[in-house]
């Protein structure tokens, strides 16, 4: 409930729960799985929340732990929205919601710019930018579906395995 | 037919969306605002922010609203199952595999390749709902926001929630002139 900021910032209030307070794992085997659900797709939380009530309790805990985790956070959401919606016909509401946009603008600019750093930091800027300017023309200039394009970086990272298996 | 459309909606950005939460962002606007027509880019930036603004996920924030909004309760399960199950299910079944290989490098390579193109995505976002501000309440006030929330952001380091606040403060009041 307290992880304000969407998954990530939920990882070590997990880790406070899981591993000091109820003592359900070791420091190293929370990090292995913290790491595990990294290389993995999909919201971050939520694969915490079910790998370690599946560990704990089986299909039952797994289910358990991602409905806490999930239905509280849901339920305001949809109230909070509504309520807008309802209220949409108001100028001062059509103002305020108006004035959110720019904002998120800005937040997901910000989200980028760091997704652009990180790679930059661990790849190198020169694949990095024909990385950017390769997606870039990919998705916006021929309009070809982003699940494509990431598909094919599937392809390309593994394609040298496949090859060196092939090899032997 | 409707929970089909929500299935592959939320199941796409489930299990394309590596690195977390805010990198399926970009992914289930593509799904709901430009492929399925479910919301306007207006009605999707109110969702992120009430999203940011609320604690928890917001992934499965974002999908039980849209699963609401289209089917109802119902509709909510299947978002939410769809964005959750398949990446879970593969990361227990594969769990002694994966631990196996999570130091391999095709594996780390992998997040690496596609942080670039969810930046990509992220950006194309940033630029249309600037422009769509900029059609809705001008220039002047899109460039103020902005500039302040970027501020706010990242020099002053504030909540995203007390920035929205802050910008619906100045929404209200400057209907007032």
């Amino acid at each position: 409930m307290l992880g304000f900021g969407g998954g990530p910032s939920a990882i070590p209030l997990v880790h406070q729960e899981v591993v000091k307070k109820y003592k359900w794992m070791e420091d190293d085997e929370f990090s292995d799985v913290v790491a595990l659900a990294n290389t993995m797709p999909g919201p971050i939380g939520t694969k915490l929340a079910g790998y370690i009530g599946y560990r704990i309790a089986g299909v039952a805990g797994a289910i358990n732990a991602i409905l806490v985790s999930v239905v509280p956070t849901i339920i305001l959401m949809i109230v909070l929205l509504f309520l807008l919606q309802t209220n949409k016909d108001i100028p001062a509401v059509q103002a305020m919601a108006s004035a959110v946009v720019p904002v998120v603008a800005v937040m997901l600019g910000i989200l980028a710019l760091d997704f652009v750093k990180k790679s930059g930091e661990s790849m190198g800027w020169k694949k990095t930018l024909i990385i950017l300017l390769l997606s870039l023309i990919a998705m916006s200039l021929l309009n070809i579906h982003p699940a494509f394009v990431i598909l094919s970086v599937f392809i390309i990272v593994f394609a040298p395995l496949v090859k060196r298996r092939n090899n032997k | 037919m409707i929970y089909w459309h929500i299935f592959m909606a939320f199941f796409i950005p489930g299990i394309l969306g590596y690195g977390g939460g805010p990198s399926s962002i970009p992914l289930v606007q593509q799904e709901v605002v430009e492929h399925y027509g479910w919301m306007t880019n207006q009605e999707f930036s109110e969702m992120v922010a009430a999203g940011n603004a609320l604690p928890g996920p917001i992934a499965t924030k974002m999908a039980g609203f849209v699963g609401y909004d289209q089917a109802g309760i119902l509709g909510i399960i299947v978002a939410v199952f769809a964005t959750v199950a398949p990446s879970l299910i593969l990361m227990i079944a594969l769990l002694s595999v994966l631990m196996k290989y999570k130091e391999s490098p095709y594996v780390k390579n992998l997040t690496k390749y596609i942080r670039p193109i969810i930046a990509v995505l992220l950006l194309v976002m940033t630029f249309d709902f600037a422009k769509d501000a900029w059609l809705s309440i001008g220039w002047i006030s899109t460039l103020i926001i902005m500039i302040g929330a970027y501020l706010l952001l990242e020099k002053f380091k504030i909540h995203p929630a007390f920035v929205i606040c802050i910008a619906l403060i100045y929404g209200m009041v400057s209907t007032l002139f």
